[in-house]
């Protein structure tokens, strides 16, 4: 089936089979290796794209539900190469530590402060619910996104 | 990947949806209940029909003292309305507190009452909401109560052919207060038990209560029992804990890795008595 959308503002269009997963097609057909598979079972947000403005997990999502769609992944945030004030806010709070899980961690930040530009830790947590990170223990995501928010991301 | 292949149809109208699922189609919504279950292979459907993208599916709207929300509405869209918080609080509450964000983003309402998991939120407060659900096929149209519509595990009413266009749930008045009380399977936020209430209360009596209960039992159902015992109480400590105490009587309880049957008939005692007395502090 052919499919037409944007990706980081660019249009593609390709022919897929309705079986392959967004995030397969994201990765293996247009080549963006930012967004992650960590579990494949809707769980971890590794995934974690923005499709028409919400934050979506790819892997639970076909790519023929995305046709016509607008998409962004972690590899659209930056502009110019001057990156995301969300981006930054991860880069000097230590937000990351291998980084797995940190381009679903910051798409799903980023959609916390659209929706909410003051959030409280509370709802911060809340917020990154559907996000799982080995490493860091959260409290630097936490603060991460605390710091952006502070900066007007 | 998904092992098997399917075709795909996104449809432009309700009618060729009903069209295609007539023949044998499987209608898809959010995806977030039947995508994990074509992965596990636990669904291997021939031909996906995409209600998601039906924008005639995708509303909220106040008609003669109720609510009307078109089945694809999504949870996050639910949980944000303004008119769904204002007027019909339960339902606001219980659609904020569906899995995670992401979900929140894809899944819809007619999914989840129509996928019917013992464990998911939305069943309890239909059922204390008494909801009703209009249910479509090509050439038909019922409605159908919350009370009739679950029927066992990720059983409905629903016919081959049908399905959910619409669900019903009521305007509270000013003397309503209503509280949705969950015990979170902390890996999926599913309910390991979730309790739904509304209470009436008017010069300090309670008028009626309704509670649903899901995570307990085969389908979510509601607990008269407890509701009997509260009318006409003031609604003190001790009424609440001694109708709350018969909450899962008669009840054959789910018993699962995350919870015995035992602890979970526990559970739902304890969380209906905090689930009442949180209703009830927001009673006029
Ligand atoms: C990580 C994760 C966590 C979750 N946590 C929770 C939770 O805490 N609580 C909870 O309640 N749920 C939870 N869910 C499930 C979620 O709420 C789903 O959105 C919901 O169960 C199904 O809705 P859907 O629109 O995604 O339906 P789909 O997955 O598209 O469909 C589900 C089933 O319903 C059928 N169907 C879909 N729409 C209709 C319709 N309009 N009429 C008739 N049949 C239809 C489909 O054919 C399929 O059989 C979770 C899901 C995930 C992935
Ligand atoms: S890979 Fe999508 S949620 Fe884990
Ligand atoms: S930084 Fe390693 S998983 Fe989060």
């Amino acid at each position: 089936m052919n499919i037409n959308l944007k990706i980081n503002g660019k249009t593609h269009s390709d022919d897929v089979e309705p079986r392959l997963l967004l995030i397969h097609y994201l990765r293996e057909v247009v080549g963006l290796t930012g967004p992650h598979v960590g579990c494949e079972t809707s769980l971890c947000g590794a995934c974690t794209v923005e499709c028409d403005g919400k934050a979506v997990k790819s892997c639970t999502m076909f790519a023929v539900q995305a046709d016509g769609a607008n998409v962004t992944t972690i590899e659209g945030l930056a502009v110019d190469g001057k990156l995301h004030a969300m981006q930054e806010a991860f880069w000097n709070e230590h937000g990351a530590q291998c980084g797995f899980c940190t381009p679903g961690m910051i798409m799903a930040s980023k959609q916390i402060l659209d929706r909410n530009p003051h959030p409280t830790d509370e709802e911060i947590r809340m917020g990154l619910e559907g996000n799982v990170c080995r490493c860091t223990g959260y409290q630097h995501i936490v603060n991460a996104v605390r710091a952006a928010a502070k900066a007007g991301a | 990947m998904i092992p098997q292949t399917f075709e795909y149809t996104a449809p432009k109208t309700l009618e060729e949806a009903l069209q295609i699922i007539a023949g044998g189609g499987k209608p898809l919504s959010g995806g977030m209940s039947l995508i994990p279950m074509m992965k596990l292979r636990l669904a291997a459907p021939d031909h996906l029909v995409d209600l998601g993208r039906l924008k005639d599916l995708h509303y909220i709207r106040e008609e003669g003292g109720a609510l009307h929300i078109g089945a694809t509405t999504t949870h996050q869209d639910v949980a944000s309305s303004a008119l769904v918080r204002g007027k019909c609080p339960l339902l606001a509450q219980t659609a904020g507190g569906v899995g995670d964000p992401q979900v929140r983003n894809r899944g819809t309402i007619g999914g989840s009452v129509a996928h019917a998991d013992p464990s998911a939120d939305y069943p309890a407060a239909m059922q204390a909401l008494e909801a009703k659900f209009v249910l479509k096929g090509a050439k038909s149209e019922r409605t159908v109560a919350a009370a009739d519509f679950f029927l066992d595990t990720f059983l409905t009413a629903l016919e081959p052919g049908e399905i959910v266009r619409e669900v019903i749930v009521p305007v509270e008045d000013g003397s309503t207060g209503t509280h949705y009380e969950k015990v979170v399977q902390k890996a999926s936020g599913f309910a390991v038990v979730g309790i739904a209430v509304r209470i009436s209360r008017k010069a300090g009596k309670i008028v009626w209560a309704r509670v649903g209960v899901t995570g307990l039992a085969n389908h979510a159902y509601r607990a008269t029992a407890v509701e009997k015992g509260l009318a006409g109480t003031s609604g003190g400590a001790t009424e609440v804990q001694n109708a709350a105490a018969v909450v899962a009587d008669g009840i054959e309880a789910n018993s699962d890795l995350h919870a015995s049957a035992e602890y979970r008939k526990h559970l739902a005692v304890v969380h209906t008595i905090r689930a009442l007395l949180a209703a009830l502090a927001r009673t006029a």
